[in-house]
């Protein structure tokens, strides 16, 4: 079983490698990368790549597949199938089912079901502490073993900060990141969207800014007191950039990521109560719009993740304040953050950086790169490609996107997972 | 004869409207206001039309007002709460307003505790939306009487310097009155301390003030709002007692206010915390006044709303 894809531009930043190259593909390995024309295999499939771009396959290190426990939002499949439509041939899935996966045979569970299941690679993050508590720690090193790449309570704040100093003491002795889901959430208290005029305006309860970044600090801090490598989830605000920056200045082990609606949208979407555009934490400013671009231009923010949040749409069709917090991300992440290519914040090669040997290197994962021998995770898309985001197609079986109806650029045309075509754009 | 015209389709808050079509649902009121003075007060304007009101917080002024003004023009209600209905079953308020829509009512009235329930529900009803109170943001009716009573007591509204004391933060009638009085061409204050003044209220046109002694030097108006007792333990104020010696309306402070300063209340007042027995029922209080113009005001807007948005009035 052999696969030639020729005529791209393909960029392998794990290998410095960006030009006219063609790749091919034997038993799921990269076998050879030869320049343009190179390779002569007549009995090779092939894709013509002409016009687009070859590049390892995406990682989303932040994902919320749902399974088990809330399948009505999204499983194992639909949430694969998803990723491999936006062009990931990896997905890093939360913690926060039902039941929580703070043990291995809830980790045994997710990985089971994705060898039946998955279009993609799947890897599991288990839980900071029992049930999300905060109270208890979970068993780190047998979810290691069972397969867990890092450790995160994401979508619950870790408030005491005790627990927190003793979770990423425990998290280095097992040499697991601990990502952190930055929130005081006696600040934040119940809060709908960012606090300022608008949520005035809007009569809805505020999230001060601060509940984010003071947490940031305090993470920081004992990441510094305990060694542990921490990373900071969907970083929304100037300030966390800024404390972010410092920690970097001074050598610590922390890493961080941000959502493309982060560098998107701006609270305006919230506007007539748009539940769509609800998300925790909220979409703020735009000055903290340009201070994440800057961060992820300067490195301060080292990978782009979705926070892909699937959820039913009787959950978001309902009152503001009843609808559930999050979006859909996996089908858009790629046309959205091409924008920050378009606007001269990244080089493209920076951007596939970003979803791909940042987030590798971060869970100390076997994937973004294309050297020969690796296994094949490859996507193939089309940066200029335009197109309308609608939510009715989308693979997820969350459909909760402020983004329907928006004309974008950029598609994966083919993505590889192991050396097969998981995914085909067949408009291409 | 004039006519007064006003388009639009809901009345969902005050932010929306144009100075013109605030003044025509006033001078709709201050038309229909002469039925509240007759001895049989009941005229056929609105006969054959069904006023659905949607109560899903409690209420007992707006609920009333509402139900009061469309008997006298002859139009049938049906009241909802809450408690009563199948809210409590687990039915979603989408469901029961849907529900309720498909039993024909020509307007719905609709009070909810959260932010942007009328605006959400006006996306899924073909029919009017009266927004009688959502959560924190808007009371525009609470705001529309408020301006009649303005102009009934001082003239006119522009130029006035109209201050409002209390807990801004979670006061819809705060915000209605904001937009409403600084649209009119009035001054706006907003005093009280920090915990209560919500950020970014400079933005919506009104001036902070923490202390209420400077806030109502020179006011034409004062409007008190309701210190929700639940607030105490929400960090918010320390005591009652330190609340009312702070924030409340004493005679003594009234000295600072123009002599002729009225002072008005939405309702329902707590004696003796934001406001003394001897201020709330003394010579400058209007609060009973506004009561009754509530009911025209909101004869107007049922009014306005049920038949096309056309008044005749004669000069």
């Amino acid at each position: 079983m052999k696969l030639l894809i020729k005529n791209g531009r393909l960029i392998d930043p794990a290998n410095n490698l960006d030009g006219f190259y063609d790749l091919i593909i034997e038993d799921g390995l990269v076998k050879e990368i030869k320049p343009k024309g190179l390779i002569k295999d007549t009995d090779a499939e092939s894709i013509d790549a002409g016009g687009m771009i070859v590049c390892p396959g995406f990682i989303d290190m932040h994902v919320h597949l749902r399974e088990p426990g809330f399948e009505y939002k999204e499983t194992v499949e639909t949430g694969t199938f998803a990723a491999v439509n936006g062009g990931f041939t990896s997905v890093v899935c939360m913690a926060n089912t039902n039941p929580v996966n703070d043990n291995a045979s809830v980790t045994k569970y997710i990985l089971d079901k994705s060898r039946e299941k998955a279009y993609c690679n799947v890897y599991p993050v288990g839980a900071l502490s029992k049930g999300l508590k905060g109270e208890e720690l979970a068993e780190y090193g047998e979810l290691r073993e069972g397969g867990c790449v890092a450790l995160s309570d994401d979508g619950r704040a870790i408030i005491n900060s005790r627990f927190m100093r003793r979770a990423m003491e425990y998290a280095r002795t097992f040499g697991l990141p601990v990502i952190s889901h930055c929130e005081d959430t006696n600040l934040s208290n119940g809060g709908l969207m960012n606090e300022g005029y608008l949520s005035t305006r809007l009569g809805l309860r505020g999230i001060p800014k601060i509940s984010e970044s003071i947490m940031v600090f305090r993470d920081i801090c004992i990441s510094e007191l305990t060694g542990c490598h921490l990373h900071i989830a969907h970083v929304s605000t100037q300030e966390s950039v800024e404390l972010i920056r410092y920690a970097k200045s001074k050598g610590l082990p922390v890493t961080a990521e941000t959502a493309p609606h982060y560098f998107c949208l701006t609270e305006k979407a919230v506007i007539e109560y748009n539940t769509y555009a609800k998300v925790n934490p909220p979409l703020r400013t735009d000055e903290d719009v340009d201070a994440i671009k800057e961060a992820l231009k300067d490195g301060t923010i080292d990978v782009i993740a979705t926070d892909h949040a699937p959820h039913s749409i009787q959950e978001k069709d309902v009152e503001f304040e009843a609808a559930a917090s999050g979006i859909s991300g996996l089908e858009t992440a790629l046309p959205l953050s091409l924008t920050l290519v378009r606007e001269g914040y990244l080089t493209i090669r920076e951007l596939i950086e970003k979803f791909t040997t940042n987030p590798a290197r971060i869970l100390r994962i076997p994937e973004g790169s294309l050297s020969p021998g690796s296994v094949a995770n490859i996507v193939v898309f089309d940066p200029e490609v335009e197109w309308t985001i609608e939510r009715d197609k989308f693979k997820s079986l969350g459909k909760n996107t402020p983004f329907h109806g928006c004309k974008v650029r950029g598609k994966a045309l083919y993505t590889i997972v192991k050396g097969r075509i998981v995914y085909e754009d067949r408009k291409g | 004869m004039k006519s007064l015209k006003f388009m639009k389709k809901h009345l969902l808050g005050i932010e929306n409207l144009t100075p013109d079509e605030i003044m025509t649902i006033i001078e709709t009121a201050e038309a229909l206001k002469e039925i509240t003075q007759r001895d049989i007060k009941k005229v056929p304007t609105l006969r054959g039309k069904t006023i659905a009101l949607l109560f899903f917080e409690p209420s007992t002024r707006t609920r009333v007002s509402f139900e009061i003004a469309a008997k006298w023009m002859s139009a049938d209600t049906i009241s909802l709460t809450s408690s009563g209905s199948s809210i409590a079953k687990g039915e979603t308020f989408l469901d029961t307003t849907k529900n309720i829509e498909a039993m024909k009512p020509d307007v719905i009235v609709v009070r909810h505790s959260v932010s942007g329930f009328p605006h959400f529900i006006s996306k899924k009803v073909r029919i009017p939306v009266i927004n009688a109170g959502d959560g924190a943001h808007e009371h525009p009716t609470q705001a529309l009487l408020d301006l009649l009573t303005v102009k009934e007591k001082k003239g006119r509204i522009d130029g006035l310097t109209v201050t409002i004391i209390g807990d801004i933060t979670h006061s819809r009638v705060a915000r209605s009155d904001i937009f409403a009085f600084t649209k009119m061409g009035s001054e706006v204050r907003v005093a009280g301390p920090m915990t209560m003044i919500p950020p970014g209220i400079e933005r919506m046109g009104a001036k902070v003030f923490y202390d209420v002694k400077e806030a109502v030097k020179g006011a034409d108006v004062i409007i008190m709002l309701r210190l929700q007792l639940e607030r105490q333990g929400g960090l918010f104020f320390s005591t009652l007692r330190e609340y009312s010696k702070f924030f409340g309306l004493s005679p003594s402070l009234l000295n600072e206010a123009k002599e002729d300063v009225i002072i008005m209340h939405p309702g329902p007042i707590n004696r003796g915390v934001e406001i003394s027995t001897e201020v709330a029922d003394g010579p400058y209080s209007v609060i009973l006044d506004q009561v009754t113009n509530g009911i025209a005001i909101r004869m107007a807007v049922l009014y306005l709303l049920c038949t096309g948005g056309k008044f005749e009035v004669t000069d």
